[in-house]
C-alpha cells in the first residue's frame, strides 16, 4: 500500500502535469498569434529593402538608422530624421490628448451612468455600445461629413452668421482628435462604469458628512477609488490611439500622418519592409516604455492593497 | 461643559418625508416632532422599516424632508448641504474610506475643515487615544476587525467636534460581549465629550440601559417619548408595551376613574386598580397591560385564576406561564431564592395577585 506521502506526492504530479495539458493551448496561440510573428518583425527589421517592396536577405542595420537619421540629399550628410521626429511626437501628443480629453468627456458619463437606476444603467449602457454597430471606416466618414467645408457645422456656422467663411476643421490635427476621441470615448466609459459600480456610495456621503465639498469628495474618495477603471480606460485608449491608422488618414489627409499611416507608407508607396518594420518596432516600444511609466508612477502609489 | 442643559440640540417640527411617486409611494415619516436636548444620549427605537435610519439621516442632511423643518439650536437647517452641518454620523455599515489609514479616516473631517496641521496631529492622537487604537494608527481599515472598525468610525465621527452626533445601530454588527464593552464606551464617550448623541437601535435593551431618553417609533410615526423608566412602567399605547419588555394584556372596562386612576372590572369579574392616562370615559372597554415581574402566584384568590402551564427556571428567575379560565396567557415572573423554589407545579390551579400601582390602561 502506498504511504500518504507518496499518494500527496502523485496527485501534486498529476496536477502539474493537467495544468501543463490545459495551458498548453494558450500558450501555443500566444506563440503562434503573438510572440511568432514579433520575431519575424525583428527579423525584417534588420533585412536590406527590394526593389519592388519585400526583403533581400541581407543583414543590414539600415532600416534603424532610417528611422532616426536621415541622409541629406544634396549634401550627403546624416542628420536627425525630423520628419519621423514630428511624427512620433504628433502621435504621442495626438494620444496623450485624447486620452486626457476622453477621460474628462468620460468620467462625468460614467459616473451619470452609474447612479441612476439599475434598469436605466442597462439602457445607457446599450446606447453606448450602438457605435461599434457600425463600421469604423463609415463612421470616420460620417465624422468628416461633419466637418468638411461643405459639411453641416460649417454650413450652420455660415448660416446663422457665427463665421463669414468655412472653418478649416478637416485635415488638421483638431480633426484627428476630434475623430479619435469619438471612436475611442467608449472605450473609456466601459471600464470607468465598471469600477463606479462597484464603488460604495455611502463613502461618498460618509465624504459629505465629514465636511467635504463635492469637489472634495471628487478628488478625495470617488477618484482615488475608481482609479483602477481610470487606468484600465487611459490603457485601452492610449495603445490604439498611439497606432491609429483610418482617422488620421481620413481626417488628416495625406497631410498630417500618424505612426500607423508612416508604417503603412513603407509597406505600400515607400517600398521599404525593413523601415516599417523597424517603425513598427518603434511602436511597440514607445507603448511599452509608457505603459512601464504608467504603471510605475501614475498606477502604482495609491494602489489598493488587500 | 453642558451650556444650558436644557436648550434644544434639534428640534424636529412636524416633518415628512415621502419616497417615491404615485402609486408606489412610501411614507417614511408621518408628520413627526420631537426635540432633543443639548447633551442627552437620546435613542431612536422602533422595528425594522419604521423609519430611524430615515429621520437621521434627514438631521444629517443626506435627505431633505418633504414637509417640515429641522432646527439645531433654534436655526432651520432643513436645506443646508451635509457638510456644512455641525453634525456627523456614525453609520450602521462604518462607511471607512478603504483607501486610507486608520489615522488617514479619523483626520479627514479635520482636513476638510482646513485645520493647521499640529492641531489634526494632536486631534488625531487624542482621538486614537479615546478609542485605544493608537497600535493600529497605520493600519489600512480593511485590515483591522469589526469592533476595530467601528471605533474607528467612531474616532473619526468625534473627531471635527460636532455638535450632534448620529449613532444608526453602531453595535449591530457586534457579537454579545464585544456589543456589552462598546456600551458602556459609548456611554463614556458621551459623558466625556458632552456632544449630544442621537442614537438608533431595535434592540429594546440596549435602548433601555443607555439612554436618557427613548423615542419609540413605529410606521412612521413617534409613538412616545421618555425616559426608559417612564417608557417601561407607563407604557401609553399597546404597541410600545409590547414592542418594550414582557407583557401580559387584559381585556377590562372602566368602572370608575378619578385623577390619573382608575378601577377596571376585568373579563374575570375582578376588580383591580390601575394608572389611567388622560382620554378615557368610563365603561369605556380597554387594554390593561401588566409587567410579568410585577404579579404574583398565589394559592387562593387573585385578579386572575387559572392553570399553571409551564415552568421554566433561568437561573436568577423562573417564569411561571398560567392558562386563565377566561383565555388567552399570563406570564408571571418571580425571583429565586436559595432556600428552595415556591413549591408551584404544572397543572396546579392558581391565582395571580396584581399590586396596587402593577397594571396600567392602554389607548390601542
Ligand atoms: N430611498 C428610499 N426609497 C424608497 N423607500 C425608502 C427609501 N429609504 C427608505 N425607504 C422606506 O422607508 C421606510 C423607512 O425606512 P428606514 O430605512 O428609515 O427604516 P429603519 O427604521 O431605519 O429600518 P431598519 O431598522 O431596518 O434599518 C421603509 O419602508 C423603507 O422601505
Ligand atoms: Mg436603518
Amino acid at each position: 500500500m502506498a504511504s500518504a506521502a507518496e499518494i500527496a506526492e502523485k496527485a501534486e504530479r498529476d496536477d502539474i502535469r493537467n495544468r501543463w495539458l490545459l495551458t498548453t493551448p494558450a500558450i501555443a496561440i500566444i506563440f503562434l498569434a503573438g510572440i511568432g510573428p514579433l520575431l519575424v518583425v525583428v527579423l525584417y527589421s534588420f533585412l536590406t529593402p527590394g526593389p519592388y517592396g519585400d526583403v533581400k536577405w541581407e543583414f543590414s542595420t539600415g532600416a534603424w538608422v532610417g528611422v532616426f537619421l536621415q541622409r541629406d540629399i544634396f549634401e550627403g550628410t546624416l542628420g536627425i530624421a525630423d520628419a519621423h521626429l514630428s511624427i512620433f511626437l504628433r502621435s504621442v501628443w495626438l494620444s496623450f490628448a485624447t486620452t486626457i480629453l476622453t477621460l474628462i468627456f468620460g468620467f462625468p458619463t460614467a459616473y451619470f451612468i452609474a447612479t441612476r437606476s439599475e434598469k436605466t444603467q442597462a439602457l445607457w449602457l446599450f446606447l453606448i455600445t450602438i457605435p461599434f454597430w457600425t463600421n469604423l471606416l463609415i463612421r470616420t466618414f460620417a465624422v468628416q461629413e461633419v466637418i468638411r467645408n461643405e459639411g453641416l457645422l460649417n454650413s450652420f456656422l455660415v448660416w446663422s452668421g457665427i463665421v463669414s467663411a468655412p472653418v478649416q476643421i478637416l485635415y488638421t490635427d483638431w480633426a484627428i482628435a476630434l475623430g479619435m476621441i469619438y471612436v475611442y470615448l467608449p472605450l473609456m466609459v466601459l471600464p470607468l462604469y465598471a469600477s463606479m459600480e462597484k464603488l460604495d456610495f455611502r463613502l461618498v456621503e460618509a465624504g459629505y458628512d465629514l465636511y467635504a465639498t463635492r469637489f472634495k469628495v471628487l478628488t478625495r474618495i470617488v477618484i482615488p477609488l475608481v482609479k483602477p477603471g481610470v487606468i484600465a480606460g487611459s490603457i485601452l485608449v492610449f495603445i490604439p490611439s498611439l497606432g491609429a491608422y483610418v482617422t488620421p488618414r481620413v481626417l488628416g489627409g495625406g497631410k498630417q500622418m500618424m505612426l500607423g499611416n508612416l508604417i503603412e507608407l513603407q509597406f505600400g508607396a515607400g517600398r521599404n519592409w525593413p523601415l516599417g518594420a523597424a517603425l513598427a518596432l518603434t511602436l511597440t516600444v514607445i507603448v511599452t516604455v509608457a505603459l512601464l511609466f504608467y504603471v510605475r508612477y501614475v498606477a502604482a502609489p495609491e494602489r489598493r492593497n488587500g | 461643559m453642558p451650556e444650558r442643559p436644557d436648550r434644544n440640540a434639534i428640534e424636529v417640527r412636524g416633518v415628512s418625508k415621502i419616497f417615491g411617486t404615485g402609486e408606489s409611494q412610501v411614507a417614511a415619516l408621518d408628520d413627526v416632532s420631537v426635540s432633543i436636548r443639548e447633551n442627552e444620549f437620546f435613542t431612536l427605537l422602533g422595528p425594522s422599516g419604521c423609519g430611524k435610519t430615515t429621520l437621521l439621516r434627514l438631521i444629517a442632511g443626506f435627505d431633505f424632508p418633504t414637509n417640515g423643518q429641522i432646527l439645531l439650536h433654534g436655526d432651520d437647517i432643513a436645506l443646508l448641504p451635509p457638510y456644512k452641518r455641525p453634525v456627523n454620523t456614525v453609520f450602521q455599515s462604518y462607511a471607512l474610506f478603504p483607501h486610507m489609514t486608520v489615522a488617514g479616516n479619523i483626520a479627514f473631517g479635520l482636513e476638510m475643515l482646513g485645520k493647521p496641521k499640529a492641531e489634526i496631529e494632536a486631534r488625531v492622537a487624542a482621538m486614537l487615544k479615546l478609542v485605544k487604537m493608537e497600535a493600529l494608527r497605520d493600519r489600512r481599515t480593511s485590515q483591522i476587525s469589526g469592533g476595530q472598525q467601528q471605533r474607528v468610525a467612531l474616532a473619526r465621527a468625534l473627531a471635527p467636534q460636532p455638535k450632534v452626533l448620529l449613532l444608526d445601530e453602531p453595535l449591530s454588527a457586534l457579537d454579545y460581549k464585544l456589543r456589552k464593552e462598546m456600551q458602556i464606551e459609548l456611554k463614556r464617550l458621551q459623558h466625556e465629550t458632552g456632544i449630544t448623541f442621537i442614537f438608533v437601535t431595535h434592540d429594546q435593551e440596549e435602548a433601555l440601559t443607555m439612554s436618557d431618553r427613548i423615542a419609540v417609533m413605529s410606521a412612521g410615526k413617534i409613538l412616545q417619548v421618555g425616559s426608559p423608566r417612564d417608557i417601561y412602567d407607563r407604557p401609553a399605547e399597546r404597541f410600545v408595551a409590547d414592542f418594550i419588555g414582557e407583557s401580559n394584556f387584559l381585556d377590562a372596562a372602566i368602572v370608575s376613574s378619578a385623577s390619573g386612576r382608575a378601577t377596571v372590572r376585568l373579563a374575570s369579574g375582578a376588580e383591580l386598580a390601575a394608572t389611567l392616562p388622560e382620554g378615557f370615559q368610563p365603561k369605556d372597554r380597554v387594554t390593561v397591560v401588566v409587567r410579568p415581574e410585577q404579579a404574583r402566584l398565589v394559592r387562593e384568590g387573585g385578579a386572575v385564576t387559572g392553570i399553571l402551564e409551564n415552568v421554566v427556571y433561568f437561573g436568577t428567575d423562573t417564569h411561571f406561564h398560567v392558562r386563565p379560565d377566561t383565555g388567552g396567557e399570563f406570564i408571571v415572573r418571580q425571583q429565586n431564592s436559595r432556600s428552595g423554589d415556591a413549591g408551584f407545579a404544572r397543572g396546579d390551579r392558581i391565582g395571580v395577585a396584581i399590586g396596587e400601582d402593577a397594571a396600567q390602561v392602554l389607548k390601542d
